[in-house]
C-alpha cells in the first residue's frame, strides 16, 4: 500500500485514541481532506522543483509508534546540551519520554503537546493559536495537523523570562524497520517574555526515519524568541521540517538551522507579521558530503511598516551533495519602510556537487528598502596558497576558510555551549581538529 | 676516526653543500605558457640576494614557484634547500622547513583575525617538527613584541586578516608575519610596492632587525629604492626567464641609471 493510502485508512485507528468530540477533531478532519486532495508534493509542483520525496516515499513505514522504547541517558547524554541545565521535552519513536525530560509548569509551561491538547485548563490557549498560523492548504502541514496529537507545548507567560534553554529533542531507535513521525510543536512567546529553544531530531540507527514536523511559534509584543534547528542526522533519516511564526509589534524571532547531516531535508519558514517594528532573522548554516540534500524555503511576510527581516545562509556542498535555497521576501503594500535584507553564500568543493539559488522578492510598497546577494564559488586558491605557505596544512586551511565563511552565523548564536557544540561538528564535518577558535 | 667522504659513501642522499638555497636549471611554466627557462641561483646563509628585472620577466613565478604554489607547473630542475630537494613538495612542509614568502598581494581572509593566523600557523609548524603548542603567554610576549618591531598598533592584530588593510598595512603584516614566523629563508616579492616612504623605512628596518648569520633573504623588486634600504650582496637581473646578468650591489645603480633597456638591447 503506498504511503498516502495508508496514512488516510490509518486515520480511524488514530480517531480511536482521541476525543473525537472536540472542535479539535473538525480541525483534524478538514486537514486530512485537504492532504487526501493534495497528497504528497511533487517535483510538478514550484515550490519541489528541486526536491523530490519519492525514493523516501519508497519505504514501508509503520506510522504508529508502538509503546515507549527506553533509552539510557548515558547512551544519547551527547546529543544534549548537558554541560549546562536544561529543561528538555524528549520523545523517543514519537512517544513522550518522562524519564529523559525535564518538564516544568512553574511560572512557564515546558510540557507535552498531548496534555496541552486534552487538559481543560489549556483550552483557551489551545482554541487561540493551535493551527492559527500553520498553512491550512499546503499539504504535508495539513497530514502534520490531521494526526497531530503529540510534541511540544512551550508557555511562557507575560514578562516571564525562560531561566534556562528548552531542549526539545527527537529520537528515533530503530526499533521499526522504517518509521513515520510526526511532531507537532507550539510556543507562545508572551508580551515582554524571553525564550530560548534548540530542537534536534536524531536516529540512533541506519532504518529509514521520515519525520514530517510542524512547529507553530507566537511571539507576542516585544517578546525574544531564539530557535535554534540542528540537523546532524543520519544518512537515513529524512526530515520535513514545517515552522510557522506569528509575530506582534516590536517582537523579536531568529531563528537559526543548522544542517550537517540527514538523507533529504526539507525546511520551510514562514514569518508572518502582524503589528510594527518587528524584527525577524533567519540564518543557516548547511555543509553536506556523500549524497545529502537539504532545501531550505524561506518566506518572510511583510504586512506592516516599518519591520526588519534579516537572512543570512551560508552553504558549503562537498561530493555529489545538493542544496536548494529558496527565499522568498513579500512585501504587502501596507508595509513601507520595510528593511528586508537576504544574503546566500555557497561554496562547492566538488564538480558534482549542486545548489539552486533562487531569491524571490514580491514589492507592492514603494518605500522600502529590500536587497539581496547569492554567491556560488569555489574555495579561493589563492587564500589556500597564501596559508599553506605560512604552514597551515592543506585540510587545515580549507577548515580555517570554511570556519572564516560560516563565522558570521556562529558568531549570532546566543547559548556559547551550543555555539562550541556548533564549533565542533563544524570541525568534525571537516575532519579536522582545530587549535583556534573564531 | 671517520671521514667525511665515509659519510657520504654510506649516506648517498648526504650532502655537504654551503649553499642554503641552490636553484639548478629551473623551468617553470603556467597554462603551456614556459616563463621561467634555466634559473640558476645559489644562496648561502648571512646573503641577501636582490633580483630584478622588467615587468613580466618571471620575478614572480620564481618566488611562488620556490615557494610550491601549484598553479605553476615545474618542468625541469631542482630546488635544493640545506641540501634536500624540496621540489615535490607541498607550500606548508617548506614553510615547515623554513621558507617565508612575503606576497606581492597578500589575500584578504575575512573571518580570520592576524592573531588567529599567527596562532594556527606557529603552531602547525610546531606540530610539523613534533613540538607541542606553544603556550599562550609565550605566544602574546611573542606578537608584542613582533607588532612592536615592525610599529604595528595592537588593534590591528584583532582584525580580519588583510581585510580593508591599505597598502601600507599589508606589507607590514606580511614583514610581522615573516618575525612571527622566523624563516631561514624570506621571498620579499615586490615588499617596496604600495609603499610610501615612511612605510618602506619600517619594512626594511624590520628586515634588517631580522637578518643574521643564519638566514637568507631574496629581495625581488623592480626598483632599486629598497635596495638602498635593504643592502643586497648580490644583485641578479632576470629577463625573458633567465637570470641574465649577475653582480654587486653597484649592479642595481647601474640599472637604475641605464634602465631595462639596457639588458633588452644587450640580449
Amino acid at each position: 500500500m503506498e504511503l498516502k493510502e495508508k496514512l488516510i485508512s490509518s486515520f480511524m485507528a488514530f480517531e480511536e485514541q482521541i476525543d473525537t468530540d472536540t472542535d479539535l477533531h473538525d480541525v483534524r478532519t478538514a486537514a486530512l481532506k485537504n492532504f487526501e486532495e493534495k497528497g504528497f508534493p511533487t517535483k510538478k509542483l514550484e515550490a519541489w522543483k528541486y526536491t523530490s520525496l519519492n525514493s523516501v516515499l519508497k519505504n514501508d513505514f509503520t506510522v504508529f509508534p508502538k509503546m515507549e522504547s527506553a533509552l539510557e541517558f548515558a547512551d544519547v547524554k551527547k546529543y544534549f546540551l548537558h554541560e549546562i541545565d536544561t529543561y528538555k521535552v524528549v520523545f523517543i519513536d514519537g512517544v513522550f519520554s518522562s524519564f529523559l525530560s525535564s518538564t516544568t509548569h512553574d511560572g512557564i509551561d515546558v510540557c507535552l503537546m498531548s496534555s496541552a491538547l486534552t487538559k481543560p485548563k489549556y483550552k483557551m490557549i489551545i482554541d487561540e493559536y493551535f493551527n492559527k498560523v500553520a498553512s491550512q492548504e499546503e499539504s504535508l502541514t495539513t497530514l502534520n495537523t490531521a494526526f497531530s496529537k503529540e510534541g511540544a507545548f512551550i508557555n511562557i507567560p507575560r514578562s516571564k523570562v525562560a531561566d534556562k534553554p528548552i531542549e526539545i529533542m527527537y529520537f528515533s531507535t530503530g526499533n521499526e524497520t522504517a518509521l513515520m513521525v510526526q511532531p507537532r510543536n507550539l510556543v507562545i512567546a508572551g508580551e515582554n517574555s524571553h525564550v530560548q529553544i534548540v530542537e534536534r531530531h536524531q536516529s540512533l540507527s541506519g532504518n529509514a526515519v521520515l519525520t514530517n514536523a510542524v512547529t507553530e511559534i507566537f511571539a507576542k509584543k516585544r517578546a525574544i524568541v531564539d530557535y535554534y534547528k540542528l540537523q546532524n542526522d543520519q544518512n537515513s533519516a529524512s526530515l520535513i521540517d514545517n515552522t510557522y511564526i506569528s509575530q506582534k509589534e516590536m517582537s523579536a524571532v531568529k531563528v537559526h538551522t543548522f544542517s550537517f547531516g540527514g538523507n533529504i531535508t526539507r525546511n520551510n519558514l514562514n514569518f508572518f507579521h502582524e503589528g510594527e517594528h518587528i524584527d525577524s532573522t533567519l540564518k543557516g548554516i548547511t555543509i553536506l558530503d556523500g549524497t545529502q540534500h537539504v532545501d531550505h524555503h524561506t518566506l518572510v511576510r511583510h504586512a506592516t511598516p516599518n519591520c526588519e527581516s534579516h537572512q543570512n545562509y551560508k552553504g558549503i556542498y562537498g561530493d555529489k551533495s545538493t542544496g536548494v535555497f529558496n527565499g522568498k521576501i513579500y512585501v504587502e503594500k501596507e508595509a513601507q519602510k520595510t528593511d528586508a535584507f537576504q544574503q546566500n553564500n555557497n561554496i562547492l568543493l566538488s564538480d558534482k556537487a549542486t545548489i539552486n539559488a533562487k531569491p524571490q522578492l514580491e514589492i507592492f510598497a514603494d518605500d522600502v528598502k529590500c536587497s539581496h546577494g547569492c554567491t556560488i564559488g569555489q574555495l579561493d586558491e589563492r587564500a589556500m596558497f597564501y596559508m599553506q605557505s605560512r604552514g597551515i596544512p592543506k585540510k587545515e586551511a580549507k577548515a580555517l576558510l570554511m570556519y572564516a565563511f560560516s563565522n558570521e552565523v556562529i558568531e549570532s548564536i546566543k547559548i556559547p555551549e551550543l555555539k562550541n557544540r556548533i564549533n565542533k561538528l563544524i570541525a568534525m564535518k571537516l575532519g579536522v581538529n582545530m587549535g583556534f577558535d573564531l | 676516526m671517520i671521514w667525511a667522504g665515509d659519510i657520504i659513501s654510506k649516506f648517498p642522499n648526504f650532502q655537504i653543500s654551503k649553499f642554503m638555497l641552490e636553484v639548478k636549471n629551473l623551468h617553470a611554466k603556467v597554462e603551456d605558457k614556459d616563463i621561467l627557462k634555466g634559473i640558476n641561483l645559489s644562496v648561502k646563509a648571512g646573503e641577501v640576494h636582490a633580483i630584478m628585472g622588467p615587468n613580466g620577466s618571471g620575478k614572480s613565478t620564481l618566488s611562488a614557484v620556490i615557494a610550491g604554489n601549484e598553479h605553476y607547473e615545474m618542468t625541469e630542475g631542482e630546488i635544493i634547500l640545506d641540501g634536500e630537494d624540496i621540489s615535490e613538495m607541498a607550500p606548508e612542509e617548506r614553510a615547515h622547513k623554513g621558507i617565508f614568502l612575503s606576497f606581492q598581494y597578500p589575500v584578504e581572509i575575512p573571518g580570520v583575525s592576524v592573531t588567529n593566523f599567527m596562532k594556527t600557523a606557529i603552531n602547525e609548524s610546531r606540530k610539523a617538527q613534533g613540538l607541542e603548542e606553544m603556550p599562550a603567554n609565550e605566544m602574546l610576549k611573542l606578537i608584542r613584541e613582533k607588532s612592536e618591531l615592525l610599529e604595528i598598533d595592537r588593534k590591528f592584530l584583532s582584525r580580519s586578516l588583510n581585510e580593508g588593510f591599505s597598502g601600507g598595512e599589508k606589507k607590514r603584516n606580511e614583514i610581522f608575519q615573516m618575525a612571527m614566523l622566523e624563516p631561514k629563508l624570506a621571498i620579499l616579492d615586490e615588499t617596496d610596492s604600495g609603499l610610501d616612504i615612511d612605510a618602506l623605512r619600517i619594512v626594511a628596518n624590520g628586515v634588517n632587525k631580522l637578518k643574521s648569520e643564519n638566514n637568507a633573504v631574496i629581495v625581488i623588486t623592480h626598483y632599486q629604492r629598497l635596495l638602498d634600504y635593504i643592502v643586497p650582496d648580490f644583485v641578479h637581473v632576470l629577463y625573458q626567464g633567465k637570470i641574465v646578468k649577475s653582480g654587486g650591489k653597484e649592479l642595481a645603480y647601474e640599472l637604475e641609471e641605464k634602465g631595462y633597456d639596457w639588458i633588452k638591447s644587450e640580449n
